[in-house]
């Protein structure tokens, strides 16, 4: 219909079909939409569950990568699809939010998006299926929250917490070590967390990796790591009861902004020039050792003369520390940043117990490590591990560990994992599918068929029958009327997930279904693609 | 029904996916490969590679070093890059057995593949290797011996270790010499693991027994022109400061002059500041002074005239070693002499190594510092002798730490494949398979020793497993005769830390790799400037 005819029979063109690269309409765009979806979460699947794999990304120059965790899979996969970008987009959106979950969000969102063919193939509207899909969406919210548990845990009983991340890691790399990883993610939150207002500012959780070691390496550091060394190789590597001044200036003589030039005409001038100079540099130690600090950490570099009169003065300095890490230090050290010699004060200084120096290995990695710190609400998660992929993915692991946790603090409502709540909402679904008069009734039904894919899923990836411990297990949860029973994946003969602990976070699986449905939403009201060739723009 | 059998295309352009059996496949083959390649430097009687820079086809590298090789190669395959990755992390943090994990990890995919081919699912096989891993470390623990408490027999384990570790190198001919000398070495720094108080200088020319260990600290550079060539109990002063030109720090400082007397009399004032600076220096009661960066024609003639020895432009490296030895502080102002730490030696002098003049400070308060000389034909080996070297100093260093050490030869992984293999017997189930497939990997380490010294590595392997089983558990490969023998006697020992870092790593890398299903690969970044 590009082209149109108006009342005298002359043509004219309403889009340039000619230049157009391709062009997508009605069915055909939607089902060019849905196996594009499909294929990403085909991809996906393989990695869900505690028994799922590992995808192996090779980056455009050739850095290897190996991950489990879905977000960061879909984002190194370089994907050129419009929708294959949404669902990108989707599992980033649950990653930001939620931090966990954000392989399974993927494959529902695939998993819907199929049995919406099918229904299109039947001849129903795509408004009548997204329309079921709210409708059915809203039954299972719902019905997560009747079979939510709440778990009970304070600072002292961290067990259920560290249950829940078990859960969290039980997928990853990481889970040769699970219980380690996950005492040092849930302690790691709550000795940063505020449990009275619910809240956990994650920023104050330092990840620090390095390659060698063991993972069971693994700790926990009450303070903070950087990745720096002390500036001059003859001063103390080891200061107790530090005293911190912290620095955005650099140690050298000051830099006016306004563009400037001084012209030395005389010898005097010259003579006089080089001791206002000196005089720079001895006044910056000075001001600095008038406050009775002991350490200097500093986010600019130092001349070699200001480093050598630190030196004389007794006073060991850190240079080039990055200004995040810097704030992490005030924040720990309850020290103020200084941005001018001219206010640094005793009172500005942060304090600290012990601040050491440390090596690693044979090569001269240094890392500063800051204890003790009088805020206790800074720690550091210090991951070793065989090589350089174990250790980011090491990384990417507790750092769902870390949400996951953060989230249950927030909120203490939990469902039980295991494919146990799908198939339960499932099951509410499907009868509740039997009331709807209308057209919706197909596409209701369909989201409780979607949903099975998550079970299938992780069946599947377990190595056992799927479709044959689906049908056992509904109809268990059926005979039973007990919503916890979900895929029994670790091979631990008993279908009760709460006997085996394995928790999810109530949010975290309302907002799986709730974004899923969101993208099948959006993918499903486009009918018309129009992609222009490449020499459309010129 | 056209579009439906259009492509949809999914990912970049040029990025491609590997998915399921194939993905598997290609790191297997990548990983196999790998390991094919640099396990014939395994052991002993193990082979040299060459490697030629493909920028400079001048630029060869001859070594027999696992991390050298690895590092030098170009591999595409994501899998051997893991490898690859393993061996420089053991290099980083222990400094050798290099090989050795690349080795395992790999014959333990080799193992992994032979199983997946029989249906096994790779998530059984990594539950089985880690119910495999906690054995075999638990064996290998257990066969630990610990002789830190007797200082002779100590220093004999260390002296083995050396010689254990340089006699798959082309130090072999003379380990015994060079055991002795990084034993030595190692032993002055007196349980510090700090590698920098050892000072290695390579020095071609005469052969590798004319190498020495030499007590004090010997700077590659040149003393200045008309200073005093030798000096007893000088006073130094290590400094940081520039001795060219003072320069003006101030932002937007410059000179402007109006006439050429203002000129010279900017240079006078520029020349009584160094000079003043010069007096400055002279004024802490030195003879010697030794500067990071460079010391010009005037200073040096000052100097000169007041009888101060001067050193000029030792690196950074050279001045960091040389504060550190002679207890001096790095000095970048010298307004405040008394504050100012001077550093001292018995005795300072101009010697010559082969054709090179260069500085020796002996005598030196610390004690601890050293320098290795090393003299060989040609620069290859030389370089060679170093890398050897430095693995052994690593060695060393890691088993003053932690100084338990196992018995090498084959013997500990014998012993843990034994203890190994007694776990598949008494373990129900698919995970057996895996078990006994971890066991066969660790069997294959003595397996390729025995092959590279061109034995019959079944025949060997196989006494060697029977011994074992026997309970006779000292016994090891003897590559001199090619029989079995018992280890200990025939000193071949290696580091607990070394051996276990060896399993673990290897084993966390094949366990990753096994959990990959699918590879996925960006298209490569375009690179305008770069023609194929």
């Amino acid at each position: 219909m590009s082209l149109v005819f108006d009342e005298y029979g002359n043509p004219f063109i309403v889009i340039r079909d000619q230049q157009a690269k391709e062009r997508l309409r009605g069915i055909e765009a939607h089902r060019s939409h849905i196996l594009a979806a499909k294929t990403i979460s085909n991809i996906m699947k393989s990695s869900l569950g505690p028994k799922g794999m590992d995808k192996m990304m090779v980056s455009q120059d050739g850095e290897v990568l190996v991950t489990n965790d879905g977000a960061t899979i879909l984002e190194n996969m370089q994907v050129d699809n419009q929708i294959a970008k949404l669902m990108v987009q989707l599992s980033k959106s649950q990653d930001d939010e939620i931090g966990d979950g954000t392989t399974g969000v993927v494959v529902l969102a695939g998993s819907l998006l199929e049995q919406a063919e099918q229904l299109i193939e039947k001849g129903i509207h795509p408004c009548r299926i997204y329309e079921g899909y709210e409708t059915a969406c809203k039954i299972a919210t719902e019905h997560l929250k009747t079979i939510s548990d709440s778990i009970e845990f304070s600072k002292d009983n961290i067990e259920p917490l560290i249950k829940t991340a078990m859960t969290c890691l039980g997928s990853k790399i990481v889970n040769r070590f699970h219980r380690q990883m996950s005492e040092i993610a849930v302690k790691a939150v709550i000795s940063v967390a505020d449990l009275e207002r619910k809240d956990v500012n994650l920023e104050n959780i330092k990840l620090e990796g390095k390659e060698g070691g063991k993972l069971e390496d693994t700790q926990l550091v009450k303070g903070i790591i950087i990745d720096k060394g002390i500036s001059h190789p003859q001063m103390p590597k080891i200061i107790k009861d530090a005293k911190i001044c912290l620095l955005t200036c650099p140690f050298e003589p000051p830099k006016p902004k306004t563009k400037n030039s001084i012209e030395i005409t005389k010898a005097e001038d010259f003579k006089v020039l080089g001791e206002i100079e000196q005089k720079y540099f001895t006044d910056m130690v000075e001001k600095v050792k008038a406050t009775g600090a002991n350490l200097v950490i500093c986010q600019w570099g130092f001349d070699d003369e200001a480093n050598h009169l630190l030196l004389q003065n007794n006073l060991p300095a850190v240079r080039w520390v990055g200004g995040l890490d810097l704030e992490k230090i005030a924040m720990a050290t309850g020290g103020r940043i200084v941005a001018r010699f001219e206010d640094v004060s005793a009172d500005k200084l942060g304090r600290a117990g012990l601040v050491r120096e440390v090596g690693f290995g044979t090569t001269q990695d240094r890392y500063l490590s800051i204890e003790d710190c009088p805020n206790t609400n800074a720690v550091t998660i210090f991951v070793r591990g065989g090589n350089k992929m174990i250790v980011e993915e090491a990384k990417r692991s507790i750092h769902d560990a870390l949400c996951v946790t953060r989230n249950l603090i927030r909120d203490n409502r939990v469902i039980y994992g295991g494919g146990s709540s799908e198939i339960s909402c499932g099951l509410k679904i499907s009868a509740m599918a039997d009331d709807i008069a209308s057209i919706e009734q197909y596409a209701v039904r369909a989201f409780a068929d979607a949903l099975d894919a998550i079970p299938l899923a992780l069946a599947e990836n377990s190595g056992l029958p799927s479709i044959e411990s689906l049908s056992t297990v509904k109809a268990m949860q059926i005979k039973e009327k007990n919503p916890r029973l979900g895929i029994d994946c670790n091979h631990r003969d008993t279908n009760d997930m709460k006997a085996q602990h394995v928790f999810d976070t109530l949010p975290g699986k309302t907002q799986q279904f709730l974004l899923a449905n969101q993208v099948v939403k959006m993918i499903l009201k486009i009918d018309d693609i129009i992609k222009m060739g490449p020499g459309a723009d010129e | 029904m056209s579009s439906q059998l259009a492509p949809i295309p999914i990912l970049n352009q040029n990025a491609s996916e590997e998915r399921g059996e194939i993905a598997r496949l290609s790191s297997f083959v990548g990983a196999i490969a790998i390991t094919d390649l640099v396990k014939t430097t395994l052991g002993p009687k193990g082979m040299d590679k060459i490697l030629i820079s493909a920028s400079n086809p001048n630029e060869l590298i001859i070594t027999n070093d696992g991390a050298t090789i690895l590092t030098k190669i170009y591999i595409d395959n994501p899998a051997a890059k893991i490898l690859v990755d393993i061996s420089r992390t053991q290099d980083d943090e222990v400094g050798d057995g290099t090989t050795s994990v690349c080795v395992l990890a790999g014959e333990l995919l080799r193992e992994g593949e032979r199983l997946v081919q029989q249906k096994v699912h790779p998530q059984t096989i990594i539950s089985g290797w880690r119910l495999a891993l906690e054995t075999a470390r638990a064996a290998l623990q257990s066969s630990t011996q610990d002789h830190s408490s007797d200082k002779v027999k100590f220093r004999e384990d260390l002296l083995n270790i050396a010689r254990t570790t340089l006699s798959s190198k082309i130090l072999h001919t003379e380990k015994d010499h060079f055991a002795n000398m990084v034993v030595d070495a190692v032993l002055r720094l007196n349980g510090n693991t700090n590698l920098d108080n050892i000072h290695i200088i390579k020095k071609s020319g005469g052969s590798l027994r004319e190498s020495y260990l030499d007590e004090g600290f010997i700077l590659e550079k040149k003393i200045g022109v008309g200073c005093p060539k030798r000096l007893e109990n000088p006073k130094i002063l290590i400094a940081n400061t520039a001795m060219d030109t003072d320069k003006i720090k101030i932002f937007g400082g410059k000179v402007v002059v109006d006439s050429m007397t203002e000129l010279a009399k900017m240079e006078d004032a520029e020349k009584e500041k160094m000079l003043n600076k010069c007096k400055k220096i002279v004024d802490h009661g030195i003879n010697c002074f030794v500067n990071r960066q460079l010391v010009y024609n005037l200073p040096e003639q000052y100097f000169a005239e007041h009888g101060v020895m001067s050193i000029e432009h030792a690196d950074f490296d050279g001045i960091e070693r040389l504060a550190l030895v002679t207890g001096a502080e790095i000095v970048s102002t010298f307004d405040h002499p008394e504050l100012v730490k001077i550093g001292t030696c018995k005795l300072i002098e101009e010697v010559m190594i082969g054709e090179d003049k260069v500085i020796r400070f002996s005598g030196i308060p610390s004690g601890e510092a050293c320098t290795i000389v090393l003299r060989g034909a040609t620069s290859h080996i030389l370089e060679e002798a170093e890398r050897s070297i430095h693995d052994a100093l690593c060695v060393l260093a890691v088993t003053v730490a932690e100084t338990r050490t196992v018995l090498g030869a084959g013997c500990s992984e014998m012993i843990m494949s034994k203890a190994v293999d007694e776990l598949a017997a008494i373990t129900p189930g698919k995970k057996a398979m895996a078990i006994e497939s971890f066991a066969k990997a660790l069997r294959q380490i003595p397996t390729i020793i025995a092959n590279n010294a061109g034995y019959d590595s079944s025949e060997l392997v196989s006494q060697l497993k029977a011994a074992h089983h026997q309970g006779d558990k000292k016994a090891g490969l003897n590559m001199r005769d090619g029989c079995i023998g018992n280890a200990e006697e025939l000193g071949v020992i290696e580091s607990f830390k070394v051996k276990q870092q060896v399993l673990v790593s290897a084993h966390e890398a094949a366990e990753m790799i096994m959990r990959v299903d699918d590879i996925l690969r960006a298209a490569p970044r375009q690179r305008s400037n770069l023609q194929h």
